[in-house]
């Protein structure tokens, strides 16, 4: 199951070139396909819901997969922050100075990094980190029937599998935005630190001045958002793996490129929800 | 069908096993049409036939990996197509099932894995637990390589944890999907003699699905000859010997 989505990206360019005859009976098949992968995938969550509600609850292997998640990316994301501090100090400075509005940098950084940088950032290293991890490990556990010998050992593979997981993703994500918004701010603190001498207590002074509440928790819990997704889609991936080593790459790669489109397209939602409720 | 049960139970007991016309097909490709098989307590049926005419399915149909399009699976009496997924779990425990590729899991070491289903599964304490595993994995001769990786070992070696681990829960039947397949001949008849010594030890009740007519022959005591989703002659091995069917001759011969 490639999913229009994914088969939209992966088409070479020479299919792309419109052949007439074919075109209203592909449109057709894209229509049917895109529905029933849409289809698949609520059945799956609402598999995976049943699951996850009913008892006995898989704790050891839901830290397990915790501990794992963070431990692998926490470096990632670490770095990624850092680097989005950089930029954004370096890019911002220049503007701000021909603006004359130098001395709204620390704010200008800070405001970005934890309304939106953050979030984005955190959540895209993750989905490319994870989900590749995810889809690819479920998925060769699905074609060399481990999955199979799970189940036939009595051991609901929902549960002990995609539940596991796709918690671990939603409870990690916002834990690893702090970590990208502070690596962030630090850093950003650090590059404007080489172009004028301000104190790192003066810089989150400023820039937290304004802040409130409401700047900075909306836009950190939607990454459990970004966390579900990322999770739900590499193990829907994973466990609809088919065709040996060819379906494990399909389904690494296709976790990667949907949970990235889907969390751009989930941040334009969850953005204009935030401002509609919280400001 | 109580009165029916009941008159099988007088007779000889209800059968561990037992599939009636049985279908299933995947999309437009039939598999199974109108399978029929009995196995009873205690006996080992080979189920044999060329690759691909489902007799992996028919294994998994079994323990209800797949569900029929038709036909009935009844293990211990339980049939299995219709029970909710908690009852199916139940009989599931009972059932042991060697898979094709012994389906490690990858992440877990040896006796992880065969340690799994007792620590899902059995109260057991971790000291209990552990004992257990020691003594299944000497039971297949993998004592030594408890700690290893599955990717660390042979084929052969995969199947005998396999084994192990489909036996952890001391299940009354046991199912064997081509547990001889991809070994070389001196490793299969070491896994046929495992399963013979296991089964003179144990008494189960074990199907096994092979395209193998040696090791179906070691270890059978009545072999089921499959062909376009049905069993075309089911019998002792000197029954299809002696058969003068053409596609049977073939099959014994051409392999």
């Amino acid at each position: 199951m490639t999913g229009t989505f994914a088969f939209i990206l992966t088409m070479p360019y020479s299919e792309m070139q419109v052949d007439q005859t074919k075109t209203f009976s592909d449109i057709g098949n894209w229509l049917v396909e895109f529905f029933e992968w849409f289809g698949h995938l609520a059945l799956f969550c609402g598999r995976l819901i049943r699951s996850a509600v009913t008892p006995p609850y898989e704790i050891r292997e839901f830290v397990h997969q915790f501990d794992e998640l963070g431990s692998k990316s926490l470096p990632l994301v670490a770095l990624a922050g850092a680097a989005t501090g950089i930029v954004l100090t370096l890019s911002t400075r220049d503007s701000l100075i021909r603006f004359g509005a130098k001395s709204f940098l620390p704010a200008v950084v800070i405001f970005s990094i934890i309304k939106e940088s953050g979030p984005i950032i955190t959540a895209l290293v993750v989905s490319g980190r994870a989900a590749a991890g995810i889809g690819a490990e479920l998925g060769a556990m699905k074609v060399t029937e481990q999955v199979d010998a799970m189940e036939a050992s009595a051991v609901n593979p929902y549960k002990f599998l995609v539940a596991t997981r796709v918690l671990a993703c939603m409870l990690m994500l916002p834990l690893l935005t702090l970590v990208t918004d502070f690596f962030g701010i630090l850093m950003g603190w650090v590059a404007n630190r080489a172009a004028e001498p301000i104190s790192l207590q003066l810089f989150i002074h400023a820039g937290f001045k304004n802040v409130t509440f409401n700047d900075f928790l909306p836009p950190t819990l939607k990454t459990i958002v970004f966390g579900l997704l990322i999770g739900v889609i590499s193990c829907f991936q994973g466990m609809n793996a088919r065709g040996g080593t060819q379906g494990v790459e399909r389904a690494a790669t296709n976790s990667v490129v949907l949970a990235s489109l889907f969390i751009i397209l989930a941040d334009v939602l969850l953005v204009r929800l935030i401002l509609v409720f919280f400001s | 069908m109580p009165s029916k049960d009941a008159e099988a139970n007088s007779k000889k007991g209800t059968p561990p096993v037992r599939v009636e016309a049985l279908s299933k097909s995947f999309g437009t490709q039939v598999v199974l049409k109108g399978i029929s098989l009995e196995v009873g307590r205690g006996e080992t049926v080979s189920v044999l036939g060329r690759s691909g005419t489902g007799k992996s399915v028919l294994l998994k149909l079994i323990i209800g990996l797949h569900k029929p399009d038709s036909g009935s699976i009844r293990v211990n009496g339980e049939e299995v197509t219709k029970l909710p997924l908690k009852e199916l779990n139940e009989v599931r425990k009972k059932v042991g099932f060697l898979f094709q590729q012994a389906a490690l899991y990858d992440s877990l070491t040896i006796k992880e894995n065969v340690g799994f289903p007792l620590r899902r599964h059995s109260r057991m304490s971790d000291e209990e637990s552990r004992k257990r595993v020691r003594e299944l994995l000497a039971s297949v001769g993998m004592e030594k390589d408890a700690h290893k990786l599955p990717g660390e070992l042979s084929g052969g070696m995969q199947k005998r944890v396999g084994l192990a681990r489909a036996l952890a829960l001391e299940p009354e039947i046991i199912l064997f999907d081509e547990p001889t397949a991809g070994l070389d001949p001196i490793t299969a008849a070491e896994i046929d003699d495992l399963i013979l010594r296991l089964q003179k030890e144990r008494h189960m009740t074990s199907v096994v699905v092979t395209h193998d007519i040696h090791s179906a022959r070691a270890v059978s005591d009545r072999v089921a000859l499959m062909r376009d989703g049905q069993v075309l002659i089911e019998g002792t091995f000197e029954d299809l010997q002696k058969s003068r069917d053409p596609f049977v001759m073939q099959f014994l011969d051409g392999s």
